[in-house]
């Protein structure tokens, strides 16, 4: 008996460890973006918000917020649409070369984004797109897509093969059946995948490095204004997108699980 | 008889890899329940989802009220299923699903809960209208699937396998509410079922399928009595099946030899039989008389008891004739009892040359 709480106690310290490794820096970060020195060391040079005042007075860093705030909107918007009809072309159909038709739509995110941000340049840059914020948005709607089709495919498969086709039996079609079933069924995976995409969005620095030319959204300038200088300010942006990131992706997570099938209890958004 | 409401007319349909419905003919009147039963795999859902269009037949032609609906997408016909999986709409409370129907062909809300509610109130769910479906119990679903694809007042509801998730008790009362509601509707119900006591307990008609092909199709009684074939004689009831060659035939009596001796059975004039033909004997396990005294002759048989299923005031005995095969003699309790402990015993059977049927073998 002792024996097994000592090893269950030393898995809780690991775990604990760990987690502790990995908010670390996160952690330290958020810590120093409230301290009044200027440079991070202990011990604390006094409770301050004045960093987040400064961050915000700049121009630069107001309009990247802006263009990141545009940025994670459309994209998420667009990414959720072509992902709710790439995911129900999946489930609806059966086709030849479907298996190559899957492969291909999952695999952006596993294309190192650096490739993915010289390619995007440069095709955007051929025909003409390349150095405004519509590039980013199309970079990133390429980029984020997989996650919100994976989302909404998989509330797909839970969903009773023969409801689509009870709601035809009744007289709907094929439009309507989408509209009052399919859309409905699927709408905690709609709203998962819009948060889930937007936090990638706002997250993703590289390939918007390379395609936003002078149009730069938020972490584009916070690796701007680390080339140029070590500034607090960082931290304090660096919170704020933390921050930002972590409510979507919850919320994204929450919204989810809500409203689960059968799950008797008859929650709602 | 007046142009029956729905013809199926040498239906086919094929998949990629196998046929799954092969030329099917059946004519359905119009207010009758009529029962698709077979084996899993016997082709007796693809049918019914070619009657619903939810399946295009491969070749021949369905006709609803004379009407050609190959071609006419599901959502133009009027012909509600009832599912096995029920198929709820899982999001929307009892009263949007039964006015699903209603909405879909664009009458007003109002209207639509005006016509919706009778129906919760005939099958009994009215107090669970703002329910989910989630929080409902089998029986209740069950009630809500009926009432969803009654409400648009069709002239045939097809039923697929609806009360194969409910327990045992609940689907001796659906079937009874099944057959009152049907007579009282006076449409016609085509009902899909892998179990005999369900669709002989409601149906008019039975039509049974194997492989894909109709097998017999008639009132129960009549599959019961005179099965069609050796498919039939297995799937329906319990009959004792005697293989056999005719000897000879003579006054409607046929003499067949089997291996358990000289059977009489009566002669079937529709299959014109000669001497040496390859027949079958089919005796009904209520048919056959038990008895201690030892078997004389023909049309009798013995065997030793092992085994006693008891059903309520029935008992099926299956004996041993000796030869690896068993006969079930279906019989009621107080016959039995003057009988005594049968278990192990040597019983003879007997059966009157009127209660056989006979089957030509291929």
């Amino acid at each position: 008996m002792k024996a097994d709480r000592i090893i269950s106690l030393a898995f809780k310290a690991y775990i604990w460890l760990a987690l502790l490794f990995v908010f670390a820096p996160i952690l330290t970060s958020f810590v120093f973006s409230f301290d009044a020195n200027k440079f991070a060391a202990i011990p604390w040079g006094g409770f301050s918000t004045k960093w987040y005042a400064e961050a915000f007075a700049d121009p630069e860093i107001a309009k990247s917020l802006r263009n990141t705030v545009i940025v994670a909107l459309s994209s998420s918007i667009l990414a959720t649409l072509i992902g709710f009809t790439a995911a129900y072309t999946d489930y609806r159909y059966d086709f030849f070369g479907k298996r190559v038709y899957l492969a291909l739509a999952f695999i952006p995110p596993t294309i190192p984004v650096i490739i993915l941000g010289v390619a995007m340049l440069v095709l955007l840059g051929r025909i003409g797109l390349s150095g405004q914020l519509h590039s980013v948005i199309i970079a990133h709607v390429v980029y984020s897509l997989p996650f919100a089709m994976a989302l909404i495919r998989l509330r797909l498969s839970q969903m009773n093969k023969d409801l689509e086709a009870a709601a035809w039996n009744l007289g709907a079609s094929q439009w309507r059946a989408l509209k009052e079933i399919i859309i409905p069924f699927c709408l905690p995976a709609i709203f998962s995948a819009l948060f889930l995409t937007k936090a990638v969005s706002f997250d993703e620095y590289a390939i918007a490095w390379f395609v936003s030319g002078f149009n730069e959204t938020l972490p584009v300038r916070i690796l701007i204004l680390l080339q140029r200088e070590v500034s607090p300010k960082v931290n304090a942006i660096g919170s704020l997108v933390f921050i930002v990131s972590m409510t979507l992706v919850m919320l994204a997570q929450i919204v989810f699980l809500m409203r689960e099938p059968g799950s008797g209890k008859g929650k709602r958004i | 008889m007046a142009e029956p409401l729905l013809v199926l007319d040498g239906v086919v349909k094929r998949y990629d890899d196998h046929t799954a419905v092969h030329k099917i003919d059946l004519e359905i009147a119009a207010g009758e329940f009529i029962a698709l039963m077979g084996p899993s795999g016997c082709g007796k859902t693809t049918t019914l989802r070619m009657i619903a269009g939810l399946e295009a037949p491969s070749e021949g032609e369905i006709r609803l009220r004379g009407r050609r609906m190959n071609d006419v997408a599901p959502w133009e016909r009027d012909t509600p299923l009832v599912w096995q999986s029920l198929a709820l709409f899982p999001f929307m409370s009892v009263l949007k699903n039964v006015e699903f129907g209603l909405k879909m062909r664009n009458i007003p809300a109002a209207e639509r809960t005006k016509k919706a509610m009778p129906w919760l109130e005939r099958v009994g769910i009215a107090k669970y209208r703002d329910r989910k479906v989630d929080q409902l119990s089998g029986g209740e679903r069950q009630r809500v699937a009926l009432a969803r694809a009654l409400v648009t007042e069709p002239e045939i509801l097809l039923l697929d396998e609806p009360l194969s998730a409910l327990d045992a008790h609940l689907v001796i009362r659906m079937q009874a509410e099944l057959k009152q509601l049907q007579q009282q509707l006076g449409i016609t119900f085509c009902y899909v079922t892998h179990s005999q006591s369900e669709a002989f307990a409601m149906a008019d008609r039975v039509a049974i399928m194997a492989e894909g092909r109709l097998q017999q199709v008639g009132p129960p009684r009549e599959v019961y009595r005179a099965p069609a074939n050796r498919f039939v004689a297995e799937f329906v009831g319990a009959n004792n099946l005697l293989s056999g060659k005719v000897k000879s035939i003579a006054q409607g009596i046929v003499m067949v030899e089997t291996a358990a001796g000289i059977m009489r059975a009566r002669e079937n004039p529709l299959l014109a039989l000669l001497p040496s033909d390859m027949v079958t004997v089919v005796v009904s396990a209520d048919r056959a008389v038990v008895s201690d005294s030892a078997a004389d002759g023909e049309n009798s048989l013995s065997g030793t008891v092992i085994g006693e299923q008891f059903v309520g005031a029935f008992v099926t005995l299956h004996l041993d004739l000796g030869d690896g095969r068993t006969f079930r003699a279906q019989l009621q309790q107080h016959a039995l009892e003057p009988l005594g402990q049968v278990r192990g015993k040597r019983l003879s059977l007997r059966w009157k040359p009127e209660h056989t049927v006979l089957l030509k073998d291929k």
